[in-house]
């Protein structure tokens, strides 16, 4: 293999269109993003966000009317967006394959487990019945089904919503992928199978070399799986780097401000920190930072220009003029009042 | 003492007792399941037990009344018509007709309108307007007009009658289909299969499929009674089965003279017939509507 990063998202835009044409919901909008092999990488940001958008356009499933229109996906060094649409189904399922954000729902009420965790090993491997239901078996064992023999000729309904969950993690590892998307995998099942789910994933990834993107609102749940961490706001990513230093010192306030949110049992506060306002309308984008107006520290200059990517450490970068380095701050489009505000 | 005997029966319902609860629950639909077997068997083995040719008649035992009545015999059971042909053997054999018109065309139309209704549900689009609209333009049609004005194009025929009852209904199949498609394709386990590399062909057949299959079974046992009285209408008007051959609905149109002149048996009979078919097959759709939804299966 490349030594490269396993998926390596460049300038990624993906807005929704209307079908006249006259609204532009800019649901992911110039996103870069790389993932290293094995790794994890977790994607963090409230509904609405444009993480599930930025899943979809990895794997090609969009809406219709979604379109990528711009930028490039290199996944082991092929460029996805430029792929054939039977050529991204060899990628689904085999090469990246996702977890839904209800996978309870995700298995076909009429046909037993054993059918539809080997589908994909048969429509992928062109594996005969038999092997792929040996398979099948063998990865039920992998997600700690207690007696897969029987387990395989059940249906959905005979199962429990956290061995239903498994199977569906089973399904996802069945080709053996290099990258695992999970959707919000967790938040329809209580808090005790939620992390035994979660030590699954962590264990499967461990087991099988897979890079995992992690895609969340709870930060908790990042702080416990993720070794790095993109924030995203309004469509864009706003700040990424490594869980420890976002955790520690976030560049930018949306990052601090959702770290706040956090309920913690030891501080004694009463009343839990919500962010003011409400994120801005996709289609009516302001023109200067998408966060100005719900940002504590906002300045005149957040108001009027979008602050590009900063770049405040080895692997870590935020949007936010907050983090920009002095070299940055000089070419100002409203120099006078730009300077005030950060003076 | 006998409240006490009602705990006991209740707690330990004897199978006979059981049995009978479940029929009162509406758990099995005895009657029309015995009413359509005894056709169903008559249609069968219409040969070995009609008791005489259902195409030909002895003319001077024309207008003989059924069996109990003055002037009736044991030979004709249920009388005979103004050809002198046996009206109970005229029934026996025109049950094979109905079942075979019935059953073939409600597939015939089903398996059109679900085929139809899949792709256009799933795949939408140019593709589904081509096809709704071509529904909509057939649901503007009068289905009875349109099946009359096909059978003068084509002649009338037993298989030529199942063919147009087949154009005329499968719409209704379409739109039916279409609809649980629509609902099924955002359901998560088909956005599993999009996301594991399946093509759209293998989940329109694999996971659309049999999802949408109760619905096509409830549907056509409905239709079925539908179908069976557009076949009673057609040969009725005379577009339908050609005379010599004894379809209920031909029956009907024969007796209609007699029916003024006291001659009921040649009206009554394949009248109650149709009736009773289309009950019985109206009362399976309804039974197998229930059953075969799973959140109704549940309770």
């Amino acid at each position: 293999m490349n030594s490269g990063p396993l998926l390596d998202i460049r300038n990624l835009s993906t807005h929704y269109v209307s079908a006249q044409g006259s609204r532009v919901v800019r649901a992911v909008d110039d996103v870069s993003l790389r993932i290293d092999a094995g790794e994890t990488l977790g994607i963090v940001g409230e509904s609405g966000s444009g993480k599930s958008t930025l899943a979809l356009s990895i794997l090609r499933v969009l809406p219709p009317a979604a379109r990528i229109v711009a930028g490039r996906m290199l996944f082991e060094g092929e460029d996805l967006v430029e792929k054939s649409d039977a050529e991204m189904r060899q990628v689904r399922g085999k090469r990246i394959a996702m977890i839904l954000q209800d996978p309870m729902a995700s298995l076909n009420p009429l046909f037993t487990i054993g059918n539809q965790v080997a589908e994909p090993i048969q429509v992928h491997e062109g594996a005969k019945r038999r092997s792929a239901w040996q398979r099948a078996r063998e990865l039920l064992r992998a997600v700690r089904i207690p007696a897969p023999e029987t387990r395989v000729g059940q249906y959905p309904h005979e199962m429990s919503g956290g061995m239903r969950q498994r199977i569906v993690g089973a399904i996802g590892i069945s080709c053996e992928p290099r990258l695992l998307i999970a959707d919000e995998p967790t938040t329809s099942l209580d808090l005790t199978i939620q992390a035994q789910y979660l030590k699954l994933l962590r264990d499967l990834q461990k087991e099988h070399g897979l890079a995992l993107i992690f895609i969340t609102h709870n930060l908790g749940i990042v702080a416990k799986m993720c070794d790095r961490l993109a924030v995203m706001y309004a469509g864009r990513i706003v700040e990424a780097g490594s869980v420890s230093t976002i955790f520690n010192a976030p560049a930018h306030p949306y990052t601090e401000a959702l770290l706040n949110s956090i309920p913690r049992m030891s501080e004694g506060r009463e009343r839990l920190t919500a962010i003011d306002g409400q994120p801005p309308d996709l289609s009516a984008l302001p023109p200067g930072c998408a966060f100005a107006a719900r940002c504590p520290r906002a300045m005149p200059r957040c108001g009027v220009e979008a602050p590009p990517e900063f770049h405040t450490g080895e692997d870590h970068r935020a949007r936010c003029w907050l983090a920009a380095p002095d070299a940055a701050q000089s070419p100002l489009a409203l120099p006078a009042e730009g300077r005030r505000g950060f003076a | 003492m006998t409240i006490r005997a009602d705990i006991a029966t209740l707690a330990t319902p004897t199978s006979r007792f059981a049995a009978i609860r479940r029929y009162r629950a509406g758990d099995y639909p005895v009657l029309p399941l015995l009413i359509l077997g005894i056709i169903t068997f008559l249609a069968i083995f219409a040969g070995q037990l009609a008791p005489h040719n259902p195409e030909v008649g002895v003319l001077a035992d024309r207008f003989r009344p059924p069996f109990w009545l003055a002037g009736g015999s044991a030979k004709y059971l249920l009388g005979t018509d103004q050809l002198g042909r046996d009206v109970l053997s005229r029934l026996i054999f025109g049950a094979r007709i109905s079942m075979i018109v019935g059953f073939t065309a409600v597939i015939f139309a089903g398996a059109v309108g679900t085929v139809l209704g899949i792709v256009s549900g799933y795949l939408g689009g140019w593709v589904d307007q081509v096809i709704m609209r071509l529904t909509d333009t057939w649901l503007a049609l009068p289905a009875l007009t349109f099946a009359i004005f096909l059978a003068a194009i084509v002649g009338p025929s037993m298989w030529n009658i199942v063919i147009i009852l087949g154009i005329t209904y499968w719409t209704r199949y379409a739109r039916v289909i279409r609809g649980e498609v629509l609902s099924l394709k955002e359901r998560e386990f088909v956005r599993l299969a999009i996301v594991a590399g399946c093509s759209k062909r293998t989940i329109m057949l694999r996971h659309i499929l049999p999802n949408v299959v109760n619905s096509a079974i409830v549907l056509g046992s409905l239709m079925l009674g539908v179908v069976i009285i557009a076949e009673a209408t057609l040969s009725f008007l005379g577009v339908g089965v050609p005379p010599p051959q004894p379809a209920w609905g031909l029956m009907l149109a024969d007796g209609k003279e007699g029916l003024m002149v006291g001659y009921w048996w040649l009206t009554v009979f394949p009248g109650g017939c149709i009736m009773l078919l289309v009950l019985s097959a109206n009362l399976l759709g309804d039974w197998l509507r229930v059953k075969l939804d799973p959140q109704l299966r549940q309770l």
